[in-house]
């Protein structure tokens, strides 16, 4: 493997001279290295980017004399401004489109563009959610086509589409387990999650009513299926397991496990978070699993968006499936998708399932993360059923290329107990004095890459869990591979300039414990400059 | 395959590094009888960007979109014009494809947009502190109801009967599973909202009164008497919005002692998209609840040579951190729709707030003048903002789709918002926004008056 840097230089040879960083400007700015003010900083409260009709101030009104009077204090930019303003702040960002983008757990694949086209069509992006269904039937076989691929690739019976996010269908699967324990006058209370478990899982099962419990993990990373069995009872609702699970491994024991959770009454949740690795491989369904959320976020490409927004669809067990959420969609006999909400819920039941359904309720207004479902869509009809399989295949065969490239030089848990998933964990076992896998993190920024997940899962010391995807190509895999090598070299060889890093990224380390221990949480105007009238005096237009 | 880079050389010389002779080889955990032999049966095979893009426009044009119709629909979604540099800039990959800046010194972008957009809501709500965002409003509504809890230490909230039916529904749906009392009511349907009745119901038990402004009929009315008889008991007022363009106009809830603002900001730059995704937007009046508020935070702070910087702090609160015991499980939030929300807000400025605000509720006016001359058509409100509630001698929800069929969507029934109360349903819920023109007045006119001849 070749670095990309042939001369060798290293951040850790800067000199003091001065010459390496340069002299300082009148701006701040390095060149296309940009500073960037904040917007209340550099606009005003009466300059708009867009043109409106001047107010009429004799017009009357209708507003029970609740008139805003006083300024707001929005500050305004004309549309250049606007757009070099977010320009300027874009290019701090780090992203998927400019590199590799390891981050275990969050599945960072390409984005790609033919997804945002379709979800702009106006079919989709200028249709009201209450519109009557008769003018929205399109939208409703999007909803409706996109159940049926979930439905297939996992094998369950049923899928709930409104969950906004993965944590938000965390907590739909786990009201429905309640719902379905309730139906039977079970009032289990409590649920099992691995230590390993993402946090959304244990806080998921708070916010659903029960209190939780560590499921113990064996040394090979996975769950201990006897001591499971041991803590199995009539006290016990469900279980939560990721599979995959957050050390990057399969839970080989996976059917043992829920036919054991299913033969004490259980129901067994799984954290589809990791789908990417075995979508059309294996089915959760044929593991036992009674309800999964699928992160169309990760596996199904649709964009981060710098935090959102998500979409977490949970595929049911025919156990589960009478109790998901409304509103939802259903194609009859006739061909016609129906949009099922409150108010034919009942009699949509009586008709169509024997009065089975009976939904938990409403978890959100209207139907779900209809941008989203466009956009996945658009990526499954892309991949077909023989792209979704090779999408795993490579994901795999990525991170375990990733595993076997530096399981010499860094501490690799698993690596002996078999091949890994789509993700490769590593320990920061061996590191230098006083160096962590935090200070690794920042010299892979150095290199220009994002750096992989740090401190998760949390059963392994000082973990970096590296998830490449499978849109990464070799030769981006072994210059990433290189630059990765060279900074867990340094952090063996206890390099001190690590502890300083990043040099280059437009900020240096910042100080969390100031912002935690005096939280500056929005913008607050210093003292007026001069010739301009403070907001309390410039009353409302 | 042109999302996938490998080639099969490629994949035989990496499984030639890792040790493995076949891809199997790798997927050896996988128990082998629940192992897929190829690819799943029943479903497609890959698909060139043309066929697909085929395919999926078919589906769009099943759909009538807002723009061919005269459109009044509103009920919690509104159509407004939405600037082109909007949609550009968050289409912009830096902003698209970034996660969540868990890295703040590659992620200043995102940060520094997180903060001006916290300053904007907390500003346009009249409150201290906004989170960077969540879900949606309904979410945000029950986040609201269950912060109140955690402060008051109680767990009865009063709901109004004119709160978005959507919003009661996801709050009495997640109270079920939390053991918490929702006190919720059918909406009186008189000129003015029910005040009096509300503060009737709140007792020393309470935790909080959820009220909408404007509300689900479109009314607006001072809350202060609200929040003073809240305020008395030691519940918390709620207050919700779902049309954010109002509070260019309108006094703001945090100035009317609301101590949890939250809302729906899909109005301000995102679009309708049938629904999602949209935009939570989630405040305080008074700083000392941050700790118990749900969802990320982004704060300022500096960097080793003391340069001014922003990252996400006080996530104590949160799941990652927190685990069990968070203020809410929520992870993923908004964030490319707070851009979109922040980047409009910026176009807008005060100044191009105020002026949307005034044309909304200047043609809001106009159509209820007009709609209330046609006979069979009285207007309940003697005050809204840019959403109004009328009533047709007629069956509305019936009205309303067969006025579609004329590409007229007049508005939301409220027999269908509200599908348990008898006495609804010759209403409709009426809203005009800046992208209603006068010809599209006229246009439902006449068609209301045909109707009802």
């Amino acid at each position: 493997m070749k670095a990309p840097n042939k001369s060798g230089w290293k951040p850790s040879m800067q000199s003091d001279d001065g010459m390496q960083s340069g002299p300082a400007t009148n701006s701040g700015n390095r060149a296309l290295m940009l500073e960037e003010p904040l917007l209340f900083e550099i606009g005003n409260t009466d300059m708009t980017g867009v043109d409106l009709p001047e107010i009429d101030p004799s017009a009357t009104t209708r507003m029970g004399g609740l008139e805003r009077v006083d300024s707001i204090g929005l500050a305004g930019l004309s549309e250049p401004e606007t757009v070099r303003h977010y320009t300027r702040l874009s290019r701090q960002n780090y992203a998927i489109d400019l590199g590799l983008f390891p981050l275990g757990s969050c599945t960072m694949k390409h984005n790609p563009r033919l997804n945002e086209k379709v979800a702009r069509m106006p079919g989709f992006a200028d249709v009201h959610p209450l519109q009557p269904v008769d003018t929205v039937r399109g939208a409703l076989e999007v909803i409706n086509e996109l159940a049926h691929w979930l439905i297939d690739l996992t094998g369950m019976h049923g899928v709930a589409m409104s969950p906004k996010a993965g944590a938000h269908g965390e907590l739909c699967g786990m009201l429905c387990i309640r719902a379905a324990l309730e139906a039977r006058g079970d009032a289990r209370k409590v649920v099992l999650c691995p230590e390993s478990a993402h946090g959304t899982n244990p806080a998921t099962a708070a916010f659903a009513g029960y209190t939780t419990e560590d499921i113990p993990a064996g040394k090979d990373g996975r769950v201990d299926l006897e001591a499971l069995k041991a803590r199995l009872g009539p006290d016990i609702a469900a279980v939560m397991i990721t599979n995959p699970n957050t050390c990057g491994l399969f839970e080989r024991d996976m059917k043992a496990i829920s036919d054991a959770v299913h033969a004490a009454g259980g129901f067994v949740y799984c954290d589809g978070a990791n789908f990417n690795a075995i979508v059309g491989k294996v089915r959760p369904g044929d593991l036992g699993v009674d309800a999964m959320h699928i992160n169309l976020h990760k596996t199904f490409s649709t964009p981060h968006g710098g935090g959102g927004p998500g979409s977490g669809p949970v595929v049911l067990s025919e156990a589960l499936s009478p109790y998901g959420p409304l509103p939802y969609t259903a194609r009859t006999k006739d061909g016609v998708v129906h949009l099922v909400e409150e108010e034919q819920a009942d009699a949509f039941s009586e008709e169509h399932s024997d009065g089975k359904m009976q939904s938990f309720g409403r978890m959100t207004a209207f139907h779900g993360q209809m941008g989203m479902f466009t956009r996945a869509l658009t990526y499954m009809l892309s991949h077909g059923a023989d792209g979704l399989r090779q999408v795993a295949e490579d994901a795999v065969l990525n991170a375990n290329y990733v595993l076997r490239s530096l399981e010499d030089l860094l501490h690799a848990p698993y690596a002996d107990s078999g091949p890994c998933m789509h993700e490769a964990l590593f320990g920061d076992k061996g590191f230098g004095d006083d160096l962590s896998t935090l200070d690794l993190a920042k010299g892979m920024i150095d290199e220009g890459y994002h750096p992989m997940t740090v401190y998760f899962p949390l059963v392994v010391h000082g973990a970096m869990l590296v998830e490449p995807t499978e849109t990464e190509s070799k030769t981006a895999l072994d210059q990433f591979i290189a630059s990765f090598r060279s900074v867990a070299q340094r952090a063996n060889a206890g390099d001190a300039s690590l502890k300083q890093a990043p040099y280059y990224a437009p900020r240096r380390r910042l100080d969390e414990t100031q912002a935690a221990r005096k939280p500056v949480l929005a913008y607050r105007e210093q003292s007026p400059p001069a010739g301009k009238p403070t907001l309390s005096e410039q009353g409302g237009s | 395959m042109r999302y996938l880079p490998l080639t099969d050389t490629d994949r035989s010389d990496m499984l030639a590094t890792i040790g493995a002779d076949t891809i199997d080889d790798l997927f050896s955990d996988v128990p082998e009888e629940a192992r897929l032999d190829g690819p799943i049966r029943g479903l497609p095979m890959h698909a060139s960007e043309m066929a697909v893009e085929k395919h999926m426009r078919l589906l769009s044009k099943k759909n009538l979109a807002a723009s061919d119709a005269a459109f009044f629909l509103g009920a919690g979604a509104y159509k407004h014009h939405v600037p082109a540099s909007v949609d550009h800039i968050i289409q912009r990959g830096e902003f698209l494809t970034a996660y969540t800046p868990y890295q703040p010194e590659i992620a200043q972008g995102t940060l520094q947009m997180l903060f001006e957009f916290q300053t904007q809501v907390a500003r346009l709500y009249g409150c201290a502190v906004a989170n960077a965002s969540m879900y949606d409003g309904s979410t945000a509504c029950w986040e609201a109801v269950a912060m109140a809890g955690r402060v008051t230490k109680r767990s009865r909230a009063v709901l109004s009967g004119a709160l978005h039916p959507h919003y009661a529904e996801v709050v009495k749906t997640m109270a079920k599973f939390t053991g918490d009392t929702i006190a919720g009511a059918s909406p009186s349907i008189q000129p003015e909202p029910d005040t009096a009745g509300l503060i009737a119901r709140i007792d020393d038990d309470t935790s909080c009164v959820v009220v909408q402004y404007p509300d689900i009929l479109g009314r607006v009315n001072d809350l202060n008497e609200i929040a003073d008889a809240a305020h008395a008991k030691g519940a918390l007022l709620v207050v919700v919005n779902t049309e954010p363009v109002a509070l260019g106009a309108l006094k703001a809830p945090g100035d009317m002692g609301a101590d949890i603002v939250v809302g729906e900001g899909q109005s301000i730059g995102v679009g309708l998209q049938f629904g999602g995704p949209y935009l939570g937007l989630f405040a305080v009046r008074d700083p000392k609840h941050v700790r118990q508020m749900p969802g990320r935070l982004c704060g300022e702070t500096t960097d080793a040579e003391g340069k001014r910087g922003f990252v996400l702090t006080l996530s104590t609160r949160e799941q990652h951190i927190r685990r069990e015991k968070a203020t809410s499980n929520i992870c993923t939030n908004s964030g490319l729709c707070a851009l979109a929300f922040s980047v409009h807000m910026t176009l807008l400025g005060e100044k191009g707030l105020r002026q949307l605000a005034a044309e909304n509720h200047r043609l809001a006016c106009l159509a209820a003048d007009k709609l209330a001359a046609i006979p069979g058509v009285e207007v309940l409100n003697t005050a809204f903002f840019n959403e109004f509630t009328i009533t047709v001698k007629t069956d509305a929800r019936a009205m309303v789709r067969k006025l579609a069929d004329k590409n007229v969507l007049a508005g939301v029934s409220l027999a269908r918002l509200f599908p348990n109360v008898d006495t609804l349903s010759s209403r409709l819920l009426v809203a005009v926004t800046e992208t209603t023109s006068e010809a599209d007045i006229e246009t439902l006119c006449s068609a209301l008056k045909e109707e009802l001849s």
